[in-house]
């Protein structure tokens, strides 16, 4: 019974994934390609939540959708104002 | 390099990359299929020989503590790094803050943000042996919570929290006390980071006896490193912006 619901939610899951990395490597503007990765982190931790690893999805969350991006937003601000002037 | 060329380059190498792939992933077991041993045995020690009812933290933190103590040296050496070639010897003084957050919204849920990050990234520690968490992912979450108010506000109001002078003690005591605990047991003669202070009550945030000093002290030392490491860059690419130009 677990099992037959657990199913589509491990398809859904694996979808999203499958889904988001393309996402990222098609988005060419840097800013939204980090919203997207940050995204794309997400739905890794809702799959390792649903592969039942709890512990996992809360390192990817801490790392890809919040580690990651502050260090490069921050270098995309740089750039972006010493191309402004 | 020409597209052409480039493309000749690309072929065969994602052809090569995919057979390999696909190789490999041929020859993994059935999903499913089989369950690995040491994963069978923790699942079972963890609670009655640690009291421990999440076998994740048990492992990082008891089981494998040493392991960790590494890890944690290494994110403190890369930080340690980082503060080295970044910071600059004189630090601008009376900038022009042009950087604060306008909009309401943005204030309101970004400062309600910070409380909110603090208050999991604690949860995330102290119930580290008990659901799922631990120092590692409450350090982060604490240091990301203490960085919204940047975006809430602006680099002095968040310069003014995050000081690398109350920082830096702080990192520095969190990565030694990892050490101390373990140093502590073999001064009682056992094994090092053996724990001293008996396994604790299952379930309570006393679980893991010395093991939570651990678990504490490598959420501190995670926290700041955090911190310190995106005040470093925060210093080299948004002050020569606000500061030196204005």
């Amino acid at each position: 019974m677990i099992v037959a619901t657990l199913v589509p939610l491990q398809l859904t899951g694996l979808a999203l994934v499958a889904l988001g990395a393309p996402a990222i490597a098609f988005t060419r503007d840097p800013l939204r390609q980090i919203v997207v990765a940050g995204l794309y982190s997400w739905a890794l931790a809702i799959l390792f939540v649903i592969f039942a690893a709890p512990d996992v999805a809360l390192s990817m969350i801490v790392v890809g959708a919040v580690g990651y991006p502050l260090v490069v937003l921050v270098a995309i601000a740089r750039t972006r104002k010493g191309k402004d002037e | 390099m020409t597209r052409r060329a480039r493309l000749w380059l690309f072929g065969p190498a994602v052809a090569g990359f995919g057979a390999l792939l696909v190789w490999a992933i041929a020859g993994l077991p059935d999903f499913g299929s089989t369950q690995h041993r040491y994963g069978y045995l923790i699942n079972h020690v963890a609670l009655p020989e640690r009291h421990m009812t999440n076998a994740v933290t048990a492992v990082v933190f008891d089981y494998r503590g040493f392991d960790t103590m590494g890890e944690e040296f290494i994110l403190f050496a890369a930080v340690t790094g980082v503060v080295l070639l970044l910071r600059q010897h004189e630090r601008e003084q009376g900038r022009e803050s042009s950087d604060s957050t306008r909009s309401d919204p943005v204030r309101v849920i970004g400062v309600l943000g910070v409380g909110v990050g603090v208050l999991i990234g604690l949860w995330l520690i102290a119930l580290g042996f008990v659901t799922p968490g631990g120092g590692f992912q409450g350090g982060v979450a604490i240091a990301s919570g203490v960085v919204l108010l940047y975006f809430a506000a602006d680099y002095r109001a968040w310069s003014g929290v995050s000081r690398t002078d109350v920082l830096e003690p702080i990192e520095g005591v969190g990565a030694g006390a990892y050490v101390v605990i373990g140093i502590a047991a073999l001064i009682a003669g056992m094994p090092f980071l053996t724990n001293l202070l008996g396994p604790g009550k299952a379930g309570t945030v006393w679980s893991g006896g010395s093991a939570a000093l651990v678990n504490w002290a490598a959420g501190m030392e995670v926290a700041a490193a955090n911190l310190l490491l995106f005040g470093e860059f925060l210093e080299e690419y948004i002050v020569p912006l606000h500061g030196r130009r204005a």
